[in-house]
């Protein structure tokens, strides 16, 4: 496995008020990614696990895109990854972030 | 507990095509569902990193608790997608868990669904996996003793085989759409040990017409069909809660008189299509082509289909 830990520093908290959601699954092309609010305001980590060798610069130019659109601050991320292409890890973030942004009914 | 949310399904989703959440989160009353061992705790699978494998934050079983139109039940579902959906050591220890409560607990809910979408064991976990199904196996029975209706949901990707289909077979009840399959051995396993003349697993009409759910509801071993939905499912399920058979000598009696005439009857049939004509149905290639409703429609004419059996 490869493991990744990625951190970094947010403009801005991330919206809403849910605590934890979980998008995706762990199955071949796709992956499960994990949202916990649990980090001071303005801090970001993304905690990686895939059984794909060799792409941790991939990885990195995906998540740092994604923290630079959305400033994703407090929240401590973590995937699972079954050898999803960048695009889907993209929207699997983007799912998630906005997921964890609607509030309790 | 946790604050994992629901996601809004429609309706009309499909059951197939879903994720294990997604089902939970259509089938039940919107906002009652609770987990037990959310992601958040990494109740995950301590042996999949020797394989160079990836884990699941919850091993690819959720289990909790929830309101079924207004009805408490307790729920665990399988995730196909995670490894063909497993029985092994950590998912097999969450659903133990589950039904043992239910066992010994008389204020928890008198009622589990279990979402079942799995090949059976966890190759990599097989001991710790078999005996997982095995002390599942019986703690289904032991809660059906205690007044536990027990409903299997059988509709998903990887359908309800090896230990799911044993699993499945030892419910109170079974409900199973159009595209659930279930069996004890799978296709690919009868072809490798029988031979490709006794089962073509490649043959995927031959595979559906046998172990596919239109077959399994005809010759009773489910008993209820479902729609393809989330709202089908639903309705399956809250039907066969009150349907429930009691556990007790009666109906095991009931069952291997059910399960002895069954053999007796369907001896020299060699397909599916066969067997519907000795059930009575005129036309049996058309079962296949059939839409549900008409489907429902010819069940009801079927004697085998409902029993007091299980």
């Amino acid at each position: 496995m490869d493991n990744l830990k990625l951190s970094y520093a947010t403009r801005t908290p991330a919206a809403g008020d849910r605590q934890s959601v979980l998008v995706g699954v762990v199955a071949s092309g796709n992956l499960e990614v994990l949202f916990e609010r649990k980090l001071a305001p303005h801090e970001c980590v993304v905690e990686i696990a895939t059984p794909i060798h060799g792409y941790d610069e991939v990885w990195k130019a995906v998540v740092e895109d994604f923290v630079e659109r959305v400033s994703p601050g407090g929240l401590y991320i973590s995937i699972n990854d079954g050898g999803a292409r960048p695009d889907i890890v993209a929207l699997r973030l983007m799912q998630g972030v906005k997921t964890m942004e609607v509030n309790h009914e | 507990m946790n604050d994992m949310p629901e996601a809004r399904v429609s309706d009309s989703a499909s059951w197939f095509l879903s994720t294990a959440r997604e089902r939970i989160a259509g089938l039940l009353d919107h906002g009652s569902f609770m987990e037990f061992l959310p992601p958040t705790e990494r109740v995950q699978s301590p042996h999949l990193a020797l394989f160079d494998l990836p884990v699941a934050f919850d091993d690819g079983v959720i289990v909790g608790r929830g309101r079924l139109a207004g009805r408490d039940v307790l729920i665990a579902a399988q995730e196909g997608q995670f490894m063909g959906g497993t029985f092994a050591e950590v998912s097999g220890a969450k659903l133990l868990g589950l039904i043992r409560a239910a066992r010994d607990n008389d204020k928890l809910p008198r009622a589990i669904l279990l979402l079942l979408d799995s090949g059976g064991v966890r190759l990599q976990e097989a001991n710790a996996g078999e005996l997982a199904v095995a002390e599942v196996m019986r703690a289904i029975m032991e809660a059906r003793m205690a007044g536990v209706a027990v409903i299997a949901l059988v509709g998903g990707r990887a359908g309800a085989f090896g230990g799911a289909g044993l699993t499945a077979a030892t419910c109170s009840r079974i409900a199973i759409s159009e595209q659930g399959r279930t069996g004890v051995s799978g296709p690919e396993v009868i072809e490798t040990n029988k031979g490709v003349e006794e089962f073509d697993s490649k043959d995927k009409a031959l595979v559906w017409s046998v172990t596919g759910g239109r077959n399994r509801r005809l010759i009773g071993g489910a008993d209820a069909y479902a729609e393809d939905t989330v709202s089908g499912f639903r309705e399956a399920a809250s039907s066969l809660i009150d349907r429930a058979p009691t556990f007790d000598l009666a109906t095991l009696q009931a069952e291997q008189q059910r399960l002895s005439a069954r053999v007796e009857r369907f001896a020299n049939c060699s397909t599916a299509a066969e067997m519907w004509r000795v059930l009575g149905i005129t036309a049996p290639q058309s079962i296949r082509d059939m839409n549900d409703a008409a489907f429902v429609k010819i069940v009801a004419d079927v004697k085998e289909a409902s029993h007091d059996g299980r």
